[in-house]
């Protein structure tokens, strides 16, 4: 056991209770936990529009609702999901995770800490205010494309302030976790002692703050196009609505790898501890996500590849695209190397990353097929990028939050969860997501295009299937709900380090974690034993 | 510099949701005034505003009074110096997209517009007799005929002047660590005052621009990318004037040693950020 003698915590374990604890904690766990909530209840609120959508689209013709309210459901179903489940929940196990890991007090800034959360859910009432204002809620799509985006009725501006919200959160959220890691390690974990959750976060924090700024800026420029006259995005005014792609996906494309690199880090502290062997290339790990973070801000312009761009630029972003293949190949090959004649054992977190290894890549395999422009001209606003990217982000981000919160939820609240009925929510997910995703790529293929509310009545039966399939991925989510709630109450109690094969500060420490933990700083023996190197 | 281990503060504090109701009351206001309803919105937008204000008061004096009472050790300092390098990072990227759409007009939509490229047609079909120019208010002469802002009047003056609070600012930092009060006060109020004409000069700049020379956030793209890089920029000088204010307040009360003055740097810091862009501004807005 490390410094965190139960005697010294006592003490500390006074704090304000009820809603007064919530609003004000300056707890990195307290703040974790509101973290973890707020993206479960927006998984589901961007999950209920997600039906919708696949309601909408079972049959063709227009069933259950208008087709402005169909584009509302699709943007809304993204805006959500991006910056109100997936970054939110990753900030969330940052919060919980990097400060045990590394054996420091807190975040490195407390007080700062509580804002990056309670920004948020300011800005998402704003943003699901917009549903009942005049116009109805922002249909443009997520990318809020010039011109389209500017004739959104009164929601317009709420967007555009929300987003500036969600960006100051995000901005200072990824100081914050940049800071502690770089300034609170406890003495003798080196940098490249660190565990990959903590580094996969460093890299992704450093991508935050650089574009999350510049989507602001982005937004800004609509918002002056739309209410004070200015031509940034009018071709009459000498300016481009080009132009506004071009700095969207300037942020956009370092985006996506915000939303992945944290999972990539949660992989390789699961898939080590159910193989029962250290990380297969530690530091190439390390190199590959620093890799992936460069490659990510010269690759933006493969989402617009049928926008008009010089051949030089056109085949500049398909190659430097196509070289993100190399470090992604190097993880992945480093996940496998891992299991590779491992003690290997399946709990459910295991089993969510087995199967994160297997449909991420299958998801990577897609996106190097978009990559290619002269095939992109076929592909691209069809469904086959919709399948491409819910194969990233569904089995990719969302698998790897829902692996991290089974393998560290016994460390959270100092109990188990029920492994049958985890398994139950392993293979129903996995199951039912292939089959709402994976017929995509089919009709994707065959020219149906993406945000339409009515196709082709050769589409139909691949849009009936997707549908059953992904009713049955909503419901799914239910048991995960209900396995928590469960484990939170009546699960059996867990163990200091929960997991046979699992090493790291963060599994010295009791189960629950104590309110305060490593308020002074391991002994760094521990840190080289439960360390990588 | 105060304990050896780090300072957590393990109680709770009211000031962030504070900004939260603070930051939210303010834009929505701000949407419901840009939606056309202006009571409503303007005071929403000021109780926002004071609000806001009020949080920043309290957070920052509490800070202050925690840094005073030797509760920061070395470590949070670096956490400090850390947070602010990157929040001078994010706004060096917030001005990049503005710097960006410039470049871009520049470089690509009014050649392209002019009938430069490959397989452009807006020239051909739009508006053959539109010729590549800079500055530009686009092939529709968007915003009407206007005159363009010169380089060597006020912008090269205020480049002098913000490149003199950059030296005084120096100066003063120096007196600091010297432990010389006088001069330290001295230094950043020169700094200070030197900031407050440059704004000065800015807004009679935008007052001449309007009156005179017909040039508005609405003459196309050169009227909205100068207003917004201008404006944004001018925006920054003011807090960061606010700011140089606040430490000369903290200077007279005594507030810092030679040893441990973050505070003096981080805004030091700020400032010579803001010094930086105005030197992009003056080039690529003014000048070339």
């Amino acid at each position: 056991m490390s410094t965190a003698a139960p005697a010294e915590h006592d003490h500390h374990e006074e704090h304000a209770t009820g809603l007064t604890r919530w609003l004000t904690t300056t707890n990195h766990k307290d703040i974790g936990t509101l973290y973890l909530w707020f993206s479960f209840i927006m998984f589901f609120v961007g999950g209920f529009m997600a039906l919708i959508i696949r309601a909408e689209l079972f049959q063709p013709g227009l069933q259950i609702v208008d087709p402005q309210f169909f584009n509302s459901m699709t943007t809304m179903h993204a805006l959500i999901m991006i910056f109100g489940a997936v970054m939110p929940a990753f900030v969330g196990l940052a919060n919980w995770m990097i400060p045990m890991m590394l054996g420091a007090p807190d975040m490195a800034l407390p007080r700062m800490n509580n804002w990056s959360f309670w920004i948020l859910p300011f800005a998402f009432a704003m943003l699901l205010g917009t549903l009942f204002m005049d116009g109805g809620a922002p249909a443009a799509g997520w990318t809020m494309y010039a011109p389209l985006v500017l004739q959104t009725g009164d929601a317009f501006p709420f967007m555009i302030f929300s987003i500036h919200l969600m960006g100051i959160s995000s901005v200072m959220g990824a100081i914050n976790i940049v800071a502690t890691i770089l300034n609170m390690r406890a003495p003798g974990m080196t940098l490249l002692r660190m565990p990959l959750f903590v580094w996969t976060w460093l890299i992704t924090a450093y991508l935050l703050i650089a574009v999350m700024p510049v989507l602001a800026g982005a937004v800004t420029m609509l918002l002056t196009d739309k209410f004070f006259g200015t031509s940034f995005f009018n071709a009459a005014g000498g300016g481009d609505p080009v132009m506004f792609q071009h700095i969207f996906w300037f942020f956009g494309h370092p985006e996506v790898y915000i939303l992945i690199l944290p999972a990539f880090g949660i992989m390789s502290q699961i898939i080590p501890t159910f193989a029962r062997k250290p990380l297969f290339g530690y530091a190439s790990m390390v190199y590959a996500s620093a890799s992936i973070a460069f490659l990510s801000f010269i690759v933006w312009a493969h989402h617009m590849f049928t926008v008009g761009m010089p051949l030089a630029g056109q085949l500049f972003f398909m190659f430097a695209t196509m070289l993100i293949a190399v470090p992604t190949g190097v993880k992945v090959f480093n996940w496998v190397a891992t299991m590779w004649r491992g003690a290997m054992t399946f709990e459910t977190p295991m089993l969510f990353a087995i199967s994160f290894v297997i449909l991420f890549t299958i998801g990577g395999f897609s996106g190097l097929m978009l990559a290619i422009t002269p095939a992109d001209f076929q592909y691209h606003d069809s469904y086959f990028v919709v399948a491409h990217f819910h194969y990233v982000l569904v089995p990719g981000a969302i698998f790897a939050i829902i692996a991290g919160v089974y393998y560290w939820l016994p460390k959270w609240t100092g109990r188990m969860y029920s492994e049958p009925l985890g398994k139950l929510h392993f293979w129903t997910s996995m199951i039912f997501m292939n089959i709402t995703f994976f017929p995509m790529h089919f009709v994707g293929l065959a020219g149906m295009p993406r945000r339409i509310p009515d196709y082709a009545v050769q589409f139909a039966d691949f849009n009936m299937i997707a549908s059953i399939g992904a009713f049955g991925f909503g419901f799914s989510q239910l048991i995960f709900l209900y396995i928590v709630l469960r484990a939170i109450r009546t699960g059996e109690p867990a163990t200091a380090q929960v997991w046979e094969g699992a090493h790291g500060l963060e599994w010295t420490l009791p189960s629950p974690a104590p309110y305060h933990t490593f308020d002074t700083p391991p002994d760094p023996q521990l840190i080289v034993k439960e360390g990588h190197s | 510099m105060g304990q050896s281990s780090y300072y957590v503060p393990h109680d709770t504090s009211w000031w962030p949701i504070i900004g939260s109701v603070g930051l939210t009351s303010l834009v929505v206001g701000a949407s419901i005034l840009l939606n056309g309803s202006g009571g409503l919105g303007q005071f929403m937008m000021l109780a926002g505003f004071v609000v806001t204000i009020f949080m920043m008061f309290g957070w920052f004096g509490l800070v202050i009074s925690e840094s005073m009472a030797g509760k920061y050790s070395a470590q949070v300092d670096i956490s400090f110096r850390w947070s602010m390098s990157w929040f001078i990072f994010s706004e060096v990227m917030f001005f990049a997209a503005f710097f960006g759409a410039l470049f871009y007009a520049r470089m690509y939509s009014l050649p392209w517009l002019g009938g430069e490229g490959s397989g452009v047609m807006t020239n051909e079909v739009l508006w053959p007799t539109f010729e590549t120019v800079w500055p530009s208010n686009g092939p529709a002469e968007i915003g009407g005929d206007y005159k363009v802002m010169g380089a060597w009047g006020i912008p090269a003056l205020n480049t002098a002047i913000l490149l003199t609070s950059g030296i005084t600012i120096t100066w003063a930092h120096h007196a600091l660590k010297a432990n010389h009060r006088g001069q330290l006060i001295m230094g950043l109020f020169l700094t200070v005052l030197l900031g407050a004409v440059f704004v000065g000069f800015q807004a009679y700049e935008y007052i001449h621009a309007y009156n005179d020379l017909n040039l508005k956030m609405t003459t196309g793209i050169y009227g909205s990318t100068f207003f917004m890089l201008t404006g944004f920029h001018g925006f920054h000088v003011t807090m960061g004037a606010i700011m140089l204010a606040v430490i000369l307040v903290r200077c007279m009360k005594g507030h810092f040693t030679p040893e441990n003055h973050f505070a003096f740097e981080a805004v030091a810091w700020y400032w010579h950020f803001v010094d930086v862009v105005w030197l992009g501004l003056f080039i690529f807005v003014y000048w070339l």
